[in-house]
């Protein structure tokens, strides 16, 4: 081979390999970082390990919210019509936090089945939902609907991807 | 007088139709003599370019004084306004949402066009006619989407509402007066370069004097850029109340991924003005910024972020922005791959020489851009596949971008310093030695003297920092040869980069210091209550309440203390705005160049106590002054001499 030709064989492979691992590294990153969305249906039905970084949300229960006497912790409980998470957080709660307001929580389950919260997402606009609490309150419902016209299937996921009503 | 406030909603309306009309005429006309060779026909693409400009400005008034008046009968008015609103807010309501920030979308393109069609004269007339009838193209766009899906002067007929529902909360602030118009700005007048570059594709004249043309009015859109995000960033961070300045949410990955973009483009730019070089390369950036901001538009105006379902069932604005970003992006690298092939770039260069740095760099940022696109489309094409709904975390985001920053800023003193053409890695070498010593130096002993504390993010960020400041530095003294009087001798265009690459280093410093030595806590706190939190004690002196005029806070007052004395007073408060009945925070904040000391309220607690939570982040100012630095510099480059040389000449 010519040697120029050859010299630019070398770096044109040089730039694919460092390329392709920049990318590999990349992904796998992206895959470490990201956290998936779990309704209070699917925790309750242990499809989450605990330990795992994941975000779980619903409507937060009427009554369900208690301080602790001293320090700023707090505790209460996610629906989505089907199933309930108690969900344990420390410190400031955002300002749209309300009894039956929807609510995302980014943490990890521990091992009694409680959501220990590192943060808790409200939106700033009274009636917003959050699309994954809208989808899972629809997906619950549909799933209830479901088991009533026919005890046998337990679990359709056909309302998914519809997400009609908003 | 009284009819004709009546009908004011209509005259806007119809100025906005008259507007469009002219864009119709600016995109047509003018190409029509280009493709004729018709001067006169040419010579129409100024007149109708100032024209569109005066209806839409009209028409953008309208909208505002519709505002001040409190028109209610205009939906949009009585959506996003209230007669107890102050009348500044009144006026930023106009582009508080969609359809009104498109309206000012479009205003500011049609601006544009009059900055170009005034500011040309030295430009060939077929070149104008082409540039502007572009920029026609657009914005017949993007007007006939306001008026299609998001007229902003609707009615609600007959029975207008008595109050306005009140513009959010969180937009009633000095922050939204000035960050949308600024960030608009840049987005929009990156369509100046994207038609600059389009004009050159169709004629053929992909030189350097295009490149010349080109350099300022993307160096001006760049500016805006610049400030706009700065002033995002600055917002998010006083507003809303828990101190985070950047949270890589799509809407802030919008802006800035054409500013990445655009900051390759003005160095390509440069190449090919200088030596002749990468001009494929410098039109392909041109249409990628610009398309970035549409594409930056479509994110944030389709409802697609919320949720690909909310698109999916109301598809009518998404489904018209994504054709309008299909056609632009489509239409300009068809144009790209017929046209390119004939571009052929003259010149050579070594491999280790001036333009080989800037082309890394420019690789860099590209790469840059692209790890954004792909955190901020990850989770959609995720959710659209029906796999389930995921978020990217803020964590991968700082994965990729810490590395990256690190080798651009070892690539930009590198680049500064080096030579055109052919260069030496042993005269590179020392050149650039003093100041990497100077570099290391200064990162291993501050965070020691500043904090007493060593982590290895800091002295990498601090190290890179430094190394800019002092290899620009070394340059100067290199080309001044010492003498301090020489120094403004070294063109306009060379002191703003100088200037510019300085402020990345400010940037570079405050993220770092920032990131790694931030201090917080959220404690319960009742009346009399001390906290410590680094250097500083925090008193709980007592609580009250205040009167807005359109909404009442529950205040807290707090003494700061340091070393046993007071040195200053913070009253955050907890606003209740009664026309939205919503809650909001608003933050305390201590400034001083070297650190902020935040103070914000949570909830109320039982007897008088709230959650409170304390903040102390030091360099957090050099973030956003570094961005000030970044946009002088631009300033500064454009008023380089030689931009003017030709209006000059052309004139005489």
């Amino acid at each position: 081979m010519h040697p120029q030709r050859k010299k630019r064989l070398r770096l044109i492979l040089f730039l694919v390999i460092a390329v392709g691992a920049a990318v590999g590294l990349a992904m796998y990153s992206l895959s470490q970082n990201i956290n998936l969305f779990q309704t209070p249906t699917q925790i309750a039905n242990g499809e989450v390990p605990p330990g795992r970084t994941i975000r779980a949300g619903g409507l937060v229960v009427e009554g369900s919210v208690v301080r602790d006497k001293e320090g700023l912790g707090v505790t209460f409980r996610v629906t989505d019509g089907q199933s309930e998470v108690p969900i344990h957080y420390e410190g400031i709660l955002p300002d749209l936090f309300r009894e039956g307001q929807g609510i995302v929580a980014l943490g990890q389950l521990d091992n009694s089945g409680v959501f220990e919260a590192s943060e808790v997402l409200a939106k700033h606009d009274e009636n917003y939902m959050p699309p994954e609490v809208q989808d899972a309150l629809e997906k619950a419902h549909l799933d209830g609907k479901a088991k009533m016209e026919n005890a046998n299937s337990s679990d359709t996921d056909t309302s998914y991807g519809k997400g009609a009503g908003y | 007088m009284e009819n004709l406030a009546l009908y004011l909603p209509e005259i806007g309306q119809f100025a906005l139709i008259l507007a469009l009309v002219m864009a119709v005429l600016q995109v047509v006309i003018p190409l029509l003599g280009v493709n004729q060779g018709q001067l006169w026909l040419m010579g129409y693409a100024r007149p109708f370019a100032v024209g569109q400009a005066l209806f839409l400005v009209i028409s953008l008034f309208v909208l505002a004084a519709c505002f001040v008046m409190d028109d209610f009968s205009v939906a949009y008015v009585a959506a996003n306004s209230n007669s107890l609103l102050p009348v500044q807010f009144k006026i930023s309501a106009v582009w508080g949402a969609h359809e009104g920030s498109l309206l000012l979308w479009v205003t500011m393109l049609g601006l544009w066009s009059v900055a170009v069609a005034l500011l040309s004269r030295s430009l060939p007339l077929d070149m104008v006619a082409r540039v502007l009838s572009i920029m026609g193209m657009i914005s017949v766009g993007f007007i006939l989407f306001t008026l299609e899906t998001s007229n902003p002067f609707a009615r609600h007929l007959p029975s207008p509402p008595m109050e306005g529902g009140d513009l959010n909360p969180l937009l009633q602030d000095f922050g939204l007066i000035v960050h949308p118009p600024t960030l608009y700005m840049g987005y929009v007048g990156l369509s100046v370069a994207f038609a600059f570059a389009l004009a050159a594709l169709m004629s053929g004249r992909l030189d350097a004097a295009w490149a010349r043309w080109s350099r300022p009015w993307t160096t001006a859109a760049w500016i805006f850029l610049t400030v706009g995000i700065a002033l995002g960033s600055w917002w998010a961070y006083y507003e809303l109340g828990w101190g985070g300045w950047w949270f890589w949410d799509p809407v802030e990955n919008a802006s800035l991924m054409p500013w990445l973009v655009a900051t390759a483009l003005l160095h390509s730019l440069a190449v090919t003005e200088k030596r002749g070089l990468f001009k494929s390369w410098t039109v392909l950036l041109a249409i990628f910024a610009f398309s970035l901001s549409l594409l930056g538009t479509f994110l944030v105006r389709s409802g697609v972020l919320t949720s690909v379902h909310a698109f999916a069932s109301d598809p009518e604005r998404g489904v018209f922005i994504l054709a309008l970003l299909g056609i632009c992006v489509g239409g300009s690298l068809l144009l790209y791959a017929i046209k390119a092939p004939t571009v052929a770039s003259v010149g050579r260069y070594e491999v280790v020489s001036r333009e080989t740095f800037l082309l890394l760099n420019n690789l860099v940022l590209v790469v840059m851009a692209l790890a954004v696109l792909t955190g901020t489309l990850y989770p959609l094409v995720y959710d659209f596949m029906g796999l389930g709904k995921l978020s990217v975390g803020a964590a991968w985001f700082n994965t990729m971008f810490v590395p990256l920053t690190v080798i651009l800023a070892v690539l930009m003193g590198l680049g500064a310093a080096s030579r055109w053409k052919k260069d030496t890695l042993p005269r590179l070498a020392g050149v650039t030695a003093v100041a990497a010593l100077v570099a290391i130096v200064f990162a291993v002993v501050t965070p020691f003297i500043v904090q007493g504390e060593w982590q290895g993010k800091v002295v990498l960020g601090l190290g890179v920092a430094a190394w800019l400041v002092a290899a620009t530095l070394a340059d100067i003294w290199k080309k001044s040869h010492g003498k301090l009087a020489k120094i403004p001798k070294l063109g306009m265009s060379y002191l703003g980069m100088v200037l510019a690459h300085t402020g990345v280093a400010i940037t570079i410093v405050g993220v770092t210091m920032v990131s790694n030595y931030s201090i917080e806590k959220s404690v319960r706190m009742s009346p009399g209550d001390v906290e410590t939190l680094g250097d500083y004690q925090f008193e709980f002196t007592q609580s009250g309440k205040i009167e807005g005029p359109n909404y009442t806070s529950q205040a807290v007052r707090f003494n700061v203390i340091q070393d046993g004395e007071v040195i200053e007073q913070l009253t955050p408060e907890k606003r209740h705005y009664s026309a939205r009945n919503s809650i909001m925070t608003e933050a305390a904040i201590d400034v001083t160049l070297f650190r902020d000391i935040y103070v914000s309220m949570g909830e109320p607690l039982e007897n008088g106590a709230w959650g409170m939570r304390l903040q102390v982040k030091p360099f957090m100012r050099w973030t956003w002054l570094g961005a000030i630095f970044m946009a002088l510099g631009g300033f500064l480059a454009m008023l380089d001499k030689r931009y003017r040389r030709r209006v000059g000449v052309a004139q005489a």
